[in-house]
């Protein structure tokens, strides 16, 4: 933009300064300026309060916090590794079956399928986004924990359970409650997000891109695995942060679903526990003053998280922006 | 738009805005009822709410103002000052108590119960629990249906071999806090290794969300078994087994039969903090529990002063009444005459 207009009355004084107001411009660069110091400054004022208020967990049990895995409010014993497995784990698995399967879904809406079957889709797909993260809850106890007891696991424990390394992460006893329900179950609910975001990233590829690369003999899905979502990779890996970031934080549907167990298991089918989770169930009943310090910091815990996947987003964008990607 | 339309809009609109005039006028007139505040358990508080309104209604100018945001939110709110009085499932601890910086009393309000509820296949009948075999399953000491301890209790069932799936509260709750007391005194073990509270390391088990997350989880899995309150099993119909008490006797939870548990406290203390658990009696039912209302010893503003030992009086008298019909059990005669006498410690 032009700034070079308003410059000309630079001069001092209020008569200068209500000149300068009557341009659009200045009012709206400090509205705007205040609320992007707001953002800043409420991200402060949460970590200022999750710092302050764990002081007693921090003070008395240090790092060790982040390695041991007692959960005991009887003895004000607490540690978080548990949790935090527990975090990453379902996170991780939801992404491994939400990525593809919005990944595919997104390049068949945008790049093959006839603009009005693709906007109807797109409607619903952004209606599923706006379900109640509850309403998926009920979904998970009602139909995949079931199924995941009767007809999934058996067979998940039956063949991968002897194949000597993977082996390891499909073994019984399954209860239908666990790590990888949850993991089903936020996959489903970050699902929209992948294919909303992704779609509108793919429409917005130009077509001159996909025009060049049939023109020198690519098929179509030559051009558009090759062409036109290396193109979008920026905002493909936006939205796959984004469904990352709604992973980490549910609550409710993975309280429902998980198990509730604070133990580190490597088999996928145990149950175990989120951070999200365990403070939500815990808070409003936590008494003592070193057992609520614990779970703010549980609360510190995760932000941090949050924070370094955000990081490592960022740096994964800008890795990944050189070469194939988009020309900037 | 047609006229008629038009005409039935302007009628939408101007009714609510009339009434809420009138409301106001109305407001103004008889002078804003005080307001009082409270906040605490969940458990007892459809009671609760049907007690604030009813007495509200009785007593127009006095309104409760009660937020079930869990025990220990009531007595943190309680401790802050931010409420008048708080309600919690659980007596508040003496550590707790020496902390405040004000004298709080305990008030017995109703009394719950916690029940076994298990899915068996092929079990229809009522399963009898030792005190043994209760704590032994949640300790995870006993794995197997068909363990001695519990096949031997119940002769005429034929108990199958497979594991036990415990299953227990994951959030905190007095639902929690009334079983772990109840297993703290089944079992030294329980005592020493888990406690009693609101959320305990448990040995072994899944945790399910509420009342309804417990019984769900248990009626999904084949051979689990949980702990719910007797007033979600009764309205939601779900059967539960019987709990031997003390007195060996195996007991099936029935309002009664928590009255009778509360009534058997020969030596209540005086300021109410009592576990009723493992009460002895022959008919009383061994997992049971009151719940309380904390108010501070000392309340300077006379007019909240008289209305919250009004209400007291109140509950204690003719609030009693409502109890059973939203299956709460009533305080015994003994534990109401005492509580008459404490209203008066409130100044």
């Amino acid at each position: 933009m032009d700034r070079a207009a308003p410059r000309r009355f630079d001069g001092r004084g209020p008569r200068a300064f209500l000149h300068r107001l009557r341009h659009g411009d200045q009012v709206a660069h400090v509205l705007t300026l205040t609320f992007a110091a707001g953002i800043l400054l409420l991200t402060s004022m949460l970590v200022y309060e999750l710092w302050v208020n764990s002081h007693l967990s921090r003070a008395k049990f240090g790092w060790l916090f982040f390695w041991t895995s007692t959960w005991d409010p009887i003895f004000d014993n607490f540690g978080a590794a548990p949790f935090i497995y527990g975090t990453l784990v379902t996170s991780v698995v939801s992404l491994v079956l939400a990525v593809p399967l919005g990944l595919a879904a997104a390049i068949f809406l945008s790049e093959l399928a006839p603009r009005r079957m693709s906007d109807t889709i797109s409607f619903l797909i952004d209606l599923l986004a706006a379900v109640p993260s509850v309403i998926y809850g009920l979904l998970g106890i009602f139909i995949v924990v079931p199924l995941m007891r009767t007809t999934v696991g058996p067979i998940l424990i039956g063949s991968l359970g002897h194949v000597p390394v993977l082996g390891k992460f499909f073994k019984g006893p399954n209860y239908g409650v666990g790590f990888l329900t949850a993991g089903v179950v936020l996959a489903i609910m970050v699902v929209p997000f992948i294919i909303s975001v992704s779609r509108e990233v793919l429409l917005t590829v130009p077509r001159e891109q996909r025009e060049a690369a049939l023109a020198l003999g690519a098929t179509r899905w030559e051009a558009t695995w090759k062409v036109v979502v290396p193109w979008a990779r920026t905002g493909i890996l936006g939205s796959v942060f984004l469904a990352l970031a709604r992973a980490l934080g549910e609550t409710m549907a993975v309280t429902m679903v998980i198990g509730n167990d604070p133990k580190i298991a490597a088999s996928l089918f145990a149950p175990g526990y989120t951070i999200a989770a365990v403070i939500a169930n815990e808070f409003t009943e936590a008494t003592g003053d070193l057992y609520l310090s614990a779970l703010i910091e549980l609360g510190l815990v995760l932000f941090l998280m949050t924070f370094i996947l955000n990081g490592l987003a960022r740096l994964l964008i800008v890795a990944t922006e050189r070469g194939g990607g988009r020309p900037s | 738009m047609t006229e008629d339309n038009f005409n039935t809009m302007r009628k939408m609109l101007v009714v609510p805005f009339l009434l809420f005039a009138l409301a106001a006028t109305a407001g103004a007139q008889s002078g804003s009822p005080l307001l009082l505040n409270a906040a605490g358990a969940t458990f007892p508080y459809p009671i609760y709410s049907k007690w604030f309104d009813v007495y509200h209604t009785a007593h127009p100018n006095i309104q409760i103002n009660y937020q079930s945001i869990g025990s220990g939110g009531g007595i943190r709110q309680l401790l802050a000052g931010t409420v008048d009085f708080g309600a919690s499932d659980g007596p508040m601890s003496d550590d707790q108590l020496a902390q405040a910086k004000f004298k709080i009393l305990h008030f017995p309000t109703v009394l719950g119960a916690v029940v076994p509820t298990y899915n068996i296949a092929g079990v229809t009948g009522e399963l009898n629990f030792t005190q043994k075999a209760l704590s032994g399953i949640y300790l995870g000491t006993i794995t197997k249906w068909n363990d001695p301890e519990i096949a031997n209790a119940n002769k005429g069932l034929k108990l199958p071999g497979d594991d036990i799936v415990v299953v227990h509260r994951s959030d905190g709750s007095g639902t929690s806090y009334i079983f772990t007391d109840f297993l703290s005194k089944a079992s030294a073990d329980w005592k020493s290794k888990v406690g009693t509270g609101t959320s305990v390391n448990w040995p072994v088990g899944l945790g399910g969300k509420g009342n309804e997350g417990v019984s769900g989880l248990v009626k999904q899995t084949p051979n689990a078994i949980g702990y719910i309150e007797l007033i979600y099993a009764v309205q939601n119909n779900i059967s539960y087994g019987k709990v031997q008490n003390v007195d060996g006797k195996f007991v099936k939870a029935d309002l009664a039969g928590v009255t009778a548990a509360a009534a058997s406290m020969k030596d209540m203390p005086e300021d109410f903090r009592v576990s009723i658990t493992n009460a002895p009696g022959a008919k009383s039912y061994p997992i049971s529990s009151f719940t309380w209302l904390l108010i501070p010893a000392q309340i300077s503003d006379a007019a909240k002063r008289d209305a919250i030992k009004d209400f007291l009086k109140w509950m204690l008298a003719d609030g009693q009444k409502f109890n059973e019909g939203l299956s709460y059990a009533q305080l015994p005669k003994t534990v109401i005459g005492k509580e008459s006498k404490a209203i008066s410690l409130i100044q």
